[in-house]
């Protein structure tokens, strides 16, 4: 229920509903123009949000993202699941498991940019609006992942 | 009458501080319902759990019949919300990616930053790999750009799709969603320990 009123929340107030990979791809964005500002004026994608004067990290996604890592903090706190560990299913060795994380990790920052968005923005936000391409999107996820699910269980069940 | 940003209630920075707020609100409620736990969330897949894939559509849902009610109410005015655009095949293909990806990985883009910011050394590894994902997309665009922009149909929603008024289709996803949880409970007994 509180996922659905916070999002309810924000197109109250905003207009506009969550989102996450946008945020994670500005500190992309930022980190190439430390790197290089010539490089990311001259590339179509980065441009759009660093290029030229262009602060890519002093976006609305950002501070919610930020937001995002802290109530999700306080929420694990005053329930007692902080704390470091590399969650896994008991067949799955810790190496293993960062391995797939980090694998799969490439595999959805590359979807979620593709899509423009992931299961939050796309998902959730794009969900609750009905728009087309977003429920088009969610169906594929889990499409997706249903149908590698058996090809992986070992890290899992 | 809202959207309270769009109606000129305040201003930019103001709204800033309320994304911080807002995200707060987030977060809480994405680890109360179990989001930030790699394994919780892939055990979805397996039928084991599915109380994730009912927090999600019980959000989506609990939203989408908000935003009926507050337009019906004259409290938000829906022309002014943000709908995503839609780029079908991009997003189909980006989809069914993510879909791989998420399975693998135990998180999605967002709870990946939860995970971490609570110590899941496995959230860690799925930002990085999230972030390098990005980076390969990026330094790829120029070859990318057709196929992202392709399949664009503007902003349309499922009811202006299907030609039917968007009540309806409303009254279909909350009898969508109800009948996937009863079927959801019955996997569950199935195939959890």
């Amino acid at each position: 229920m509180g996922l659905g009123l916070t999002l309810l929340l924000a197109f109250y107030v905003m207009g506009r509903g969550l989102g996450a990979s946008g945020a994670e791809f500005r500190l992309v964005a930022a980190g190439e123009k430390v790197i290089s500002t010539e490089h990311v004026d001259h590339n179509a994608y980065l441009a759009h949000y660093a290029g030229g004067d262009k602060n890519p990290l002093n976006a609305w996604l950002v501070y919610e993202v930020l937001g995002m890592m802290v109530g999700g903090l306080f929420s694990a706190a005053e329930a007692g699941r902080l704390g470091f560990m590399v969650e896994r299913g008991p067949r799955c060795p810790r190496g293993r498991r960062l391995l797939f994380a980090f694998i799969g990790g490439c595999l959805m920052g590359f979807a979620a940019r593709l899509a423009r968005g992931c299961t939050s923005g796309q998902g959730l936000t794009g969900g609750a609006t009905l728009a087309l391409g977003s429920w088009a999107f969610l169906w594929m996820v889990f499409i997706g992942a249903y149908a590698t699910a058996y090809f992986v269980r070992k890290q899992w069940i | 009458m809202g959207p309270l940003f769009k109606m000129g209630f305040f201003g930019e920075q103001t709204g800033l501080v309320l994304a911080f707020l807002i995200g707060i609100s987030f977060g809480f409620w994405l680890e109360r319902a179990g989001f930030a736990s790699s394994l919780k969330l892939a055990l979805q897949f397996y039928f084991r759990d599915m109380s994730v894939l009912k927090a999600m559509f019980t959000g989506i849902v609990v939203c989408m019949v908000g935003l009926s009610y507050f337009q019906w109410m004259g409290w938000l005015d829906l022309r002014l919300v943000y709908i995503n655009p839609t780029y079908l095949w991009p997003q189909a293909v980006g989809g069914l990616v993510l879909g791989i990806g998420f399975v693998m990985a135990g998180y999605c883009p967002g709870t990946c930053l939860v995970a971490s910011a609570i110590g899941k050394i496995d959230g860690m590894a799925a930002t990085l790999g999230s972030l390098a994902g990005m980076v390969v997309f990026a330094e790829t665009f120029d070859w990318l750009a057709g196929f992202w922009k392709s399949g664009s149909k503007g902003v349309v929603t499922v009811p202006e799709w299907l030609g039917l008024p968007s009540g309806v289709v409303v009254v279909a996803v909350v009898s969508l969603a109800l009948v996937m949880f009863w079927v959801a409970e019955l996997l569950e007994r199935r195939f959890a320990k």
